[in-house]
């Protein structure tokens, strides 16, 4: 089973932070591999929130190639974050040529769009680089999004973000994701590495999909072009939250009622019991059947934590206002805010769906038998 | 055959008969129930002259005859009472004297059962043991990447819809605008598929009925029971209990008009509507009820004469064409019910199944698919339909399944199974097996017949005389002599007993798998099996 951590802090943090959790509940994990996903970026990144992020490993002819091709879409580099390592990598961890992290500016002809006609044309091209990637074997490509950077290798958490020098004060974040990686019924293939990355949503989970197969069927036909590549069967929990807040406009609060819908006697009881039984039939193939916990983070900054319904994975809330941290165990949060009010912790539920809003204040608890707000 | 008989073309030894009668001399009381209870004759008592030859000690003393008569059991050679194999005689011999067994080499009866020119007839199966449901395995077993779930502690909610089910946005769309949202049951998986008030003896129909009400109203277990086409009777229509019914409408429209009239007077809505185009014991063939059924009762029901054969068309006789068939006849069934009622079709497997189902894709009434197999069984039919028409039903349901899925529909319009689910015994299996190739839920008829009734058909073309009204556990009879050998109470309370034990085998299959809070359709990723061909085709793992 893996072992997540995400924090939210109104000061930018650095991503040691993340990987000191995941390293202190290292006997959770494998050290196989692990995720970084950073959002509401600082440092030299705090200026150009509308600059598309471009997050990847290239070889040094990917990176030629990359160059042309988005030359000749007219992007510009606007500032690139050099990444130094080792000639000789420790240990477990593969030999890159490039580890990408490059901001754009977007092409002139690209002026006259709307955020979300931008939106989907760099998800489409993240699409086609990582297509001509798998051609040729020289690039991953895991976002290229407005003030996100991801990063992912194979190894031990720590090893890689020692040899990567993550610890450095220009990668700093205010919403941070990592995941450490226990590598069980797939190869190790990057993109089978979480958190897992949409047009905005990322979203980690620790534990087994065993509803993958006919949830993905159903993702790969919605006829959306996102929908694709599923080496791990976590990333149908990043892309049911897509298609929950994009094509069905629903909140958050809804993301359970999709997964785990409320059984028989429980939804009659529901205040919104007609809405919610429209929504469990039509998204039937949705549900998933655990044992899982997902992580996610919204493009409004906010992040929340969900459970399975019955085969509950570890998974605690804790924090103080301005600074709140998820984790798979109390361990974790332990580490990174040790001053807390453990009081205050929480482990969400069956029914739970904990959130920590943009304003980072509190934790916020949906239950699944609470009314939903209002269908606009 | 007796010594001073002719021998004619179809002259048969009892060792050309398909059945032969092992009777113990030694054990017979001679009480004569068997030959009594035989449904087709083929046993009747017999004198048996033996001579005995005396040689007597003292030469030259002459050898003598003695001649003494016995008495026994004879059995019929001519192919019109044909031992059947049904071993009600075994079953009601005190001493366990007499038993059919089955001949150990191919019978010479079925080249002469077609006298008069007439070819050979009944009910039953296919009669063919094995198929490819019995060979898919499970494989997918949880236990250390994700933990087992406890079949016997879980929660588990083992439910699937009969519906139009709109995509999530169409759906949510007209919940805002308040428009017409196709009606959708929640109901269990297991559905007990169309069989007539007719073919089926009144006291088989109610107690199948009287089980299906108690798994609903006391076990809160929503199962549903489909009519067949044979009309419903009234006190059925006009009841609340109507609302667990699926009423079958099929090319000779039995009943309908009792129907009809009966809607003003409906508590409630039946669960929904099944059109019956084909069925899988004998596509192409319609339904058919032999003269010997159609008693005052049948005939009143079906709004028919009495006495008299009823076979329905093999197609709907009033439309030409998918399109009229798919367009009218669901709207028009819809319409009666005021578009609250599911209405979908019922086909033959077929490999033309694809085109029906991509037509019912573009009908907005139209509420699923049912598909019966050639394993399915019937109450009457050709010989020849049965064992050679048709298309086996897990290539077809995965077919139609892996078609949904490419355009997106996989959740819309649900694929209900039928056909030969547990014609070895193995229901759970078979049925959660075409669950995950893709069906929503399963239709069972023998194996519902011979576990709540006691059926006596097999694989083996045992017994299969439903169609002329003999049947000798009174389960298909119209003859008050035979069907009040069942008592409906002892139906119904079997009826439960197979839900709820199927109810345990189908959680001990899908909790190892970690599956529990919705029904594993289409989880393909589960299944194995150990023909590799097998596997290709239906895109399923190939396990050794």
């Amino acid at each position: 089973m893996c072992r997540l951590f995400a924090i939210t802090s109104d000061e930018p943090l650095s991503p040691m932070v993340a990987i000191e959790a995941l390293d202190v509940m290292r006997e959770g994990h494998d050290g196989s591999g692990v995720g970084l996903f950073l959002r509401d970026l600082a440092g030299p990144f705090d200026n150009m929130k509308e600059a598309p992020i471009l997050s990847g490993i290239f070889t040094d002819a990917g990176i030629k190639r990359l160059d042309d091709f988005m030359m000749e879409l007219g992007f510009l580099t606007k500032f690139r974050m050099s990444i130094r390592v080792p000639k000789t990598p420790p240990p477990g961890i593969p030999k890159r040529d490039v580890y990408l992290i490059r901001a754009y500016d977007y092409p002139e002809e690209w002026e006259q769009l709307t955020n979300e006609e931008k939106h989907s044309r760099l998800m489409i091209l993240r699409l086609e680089l990582r297509k001509m990637g798998e051609e040729k074997g020289d690039m991953i490509v895991f976002s290229f999004w407005p003030d996100v950077i991801m990063i992912k290798e194979i190894g031990d958490p720590m090893k890689v973000a020692r040899h990567l020098g993550l610890d450095r004060p220009d990668l700093m974040a205010r919403v941070i994701m990592a995941q450490g990686r226990q590598n069980t019924n797939y190869a190790i293939n990057l993109y089978a590495c979480h958190p897992f990355f949409i047009e905005g949503y990322s979203t980690m989970t620790n534990g087994e999909n065993t509803a993958f197969v006919p949830v993905k069927e159903y993702l790969m036909s919605r006829g959306f072009h996102g929908y694709i590549g599923y080496n791990s069967d976590s990333e149908v929990f990043t892309h049911i939250l897509h298609y929950m807040k994009k094509r069905l406009g629903l909140g958050i609060e809804t993301y359970k009622h999709i997964i785990t819908p409320l059984q028989e006697d429980a939804l009659e009881k529901h205040p919104n019991a007609a809405f919610l039984k429209h929504l469990k039939q039509s998204c039937r193939r949705l549900i998933i059947d655990g044992p899982n916990c997902v992580i996610g983070s919204l493009p409004d900054h906010g992040i929340f934590m969900v459970q399975d319904r019955k085969k509950l994975r570890p998974g605690v809330v804790g924090g103080r206002p301005g600074l709140f941290a998820f984790s798979s165990e109390v361990c974790g949060l332990d580490a990174v805010i040790p001053e807390r009010d453990k009081s205050k912790d929480f482990q969400p539920m069956h029914l739970d769906t904990a959130i920590v809003g943009p304003d980072r204040q509190e934790v916020k608890i949906c239950s699944q038998t609470q009314p939903l707000p209002l269908l606009h | 055959m007796l010594p001073n008989t002719a021998i004619t073309p179809s002259t048969l030894s009892v060792k050309d008969l398909p059945w032969q009668i092992a009777w113990s001399k030694e054990k017979c009381t001679l009480c004569g129930r068997c030959t009594t209870v035989c449904p087709v004759h083929a046993i009747e008592l017999g004198v048996f002259r033996k001579r005995h030859v005396r040689v007597g000690l003292n030469l030259p003393a002459a050898p003598s005859n003695d001649f003494s008569l016995y008495y026994g059991i004879r059995q019929r050679t001519d192919p019109a009472y044909a031992c059947i194999g049904c071993a009600m005689c075994n079953m009601i011999c005190p001493n366990n004297a007499i038993t059919p067994l089955k001949n150990d080499e191919a019978d010479k009866l079925k080249y002469h059962i077609d006298r008069g020119g007439q070819p050979r007839r009944r009910g039953g199966r296919r009669n063919v043991r094995d198929g490819v449901l019995d060979r898919i395995k499970f494989i997918r077993i949880s236990m250390l990447t994700d933990p087992a779930l406890d079949a016997g502690r879980h929660e588990f909610e083992i439910r699937t819809l009969l519906g139009r089910v709109l995509p999530p946005e169409e759906n949510i769309r007209l919940i805002r605008e308040q428009g017409w949202i196709p009606p959708v049951r929640e109901i269990y998986p297991l559905i007990i598929g169309s069989m007539s008030f007719g073919a089926l003896s009144p006291t088989m129909w109610e107690g199948l009925q009287l089980g299906v009400a108690y798994l609903n109203e006391e076990l809160h277990i929503p199962v549903r029971i489909c009519t067949g086409e044979g009309g419903c009777p009234p006190r059925l229509l006009k009841s609340r209990f109507l609302k667990y019914v699926i009423l079958q409408i099929a090319s000779g429209y039995f009943g309908w008009d009792e129907i009809i009239h009966a809607i003003p007077h409906m508590k409630e809505d039946p669960c929904a509507i099944e059109i019956k185009y084909g069925q899988g014991a004998k596509p192409g063939d319609g339904g058919l009820l032999m003269w010997y059924k159609v008693n005052q009762l049948i005939a009143a029901i079906r709004g028919v004469p009495a006495g008299v054969n009823l076979p329905s068309p093999p197609t709907h006789q009033t439309q030409y064409s998918i399109e009229e068939s798919v367009a009218k006849m669901i709207q028009s069934m819809s319409m009666a019910w005021g578009f609250r009622v599911p209405v979908y079709p019922k086909i033959s497997a077929t490999s033309t199944s694809l085109a029906v189902l991509n037509n019912l894709t573009r009908n907005p009434y139209a509420a699923g698919l049912a598909i019966d197999g050639e394993d399915g069984g019937t109450g009457a039919a050709y010989n020849v339909s049965m064992n050679h028409m048709g298309h086996p039903i897990a290539g077809n349901i995965r077919d139609c399944y892996l078609n949904l899925a490419k355009l997106g529909d996989q959740n819309e319009i649900p694929l209900f199974a039928g056909g030969g689910i547990g014609k070895n015994g193995n229901l759970a299996a078979n049925a959660a097996a075409l669950i995950m190739l893709g069906a929503s839920g399963v239709q069972i008829g023998k194996y519902i017949m011979q576990a709540a009734a006691g059926c006596l058909g097999s694989e083996g073309d045992r017994c299969n005389i439903c169609n002329i009204g003999l049947c000798p556990k009174g389960i298909t009879s119209q003859d008050p002599r035979l069907y009040r050998r069942l008592d409906v109470d002892d139906v119904a309370q079997r009826v439960v007993d197979v839900y709820l034990s199927f109810d345990t085998e189908l959680k001990k299959i899908i909790a190892p798998l970690g599956r529990s809070t919705s029904l594993p359709i289409g989880m393909s990723d589960a299944l194995g099996i150990d023909d590799s061909a097998a596997a290709e085709r239906l895109s399923i793992k190939y396990v050794v």
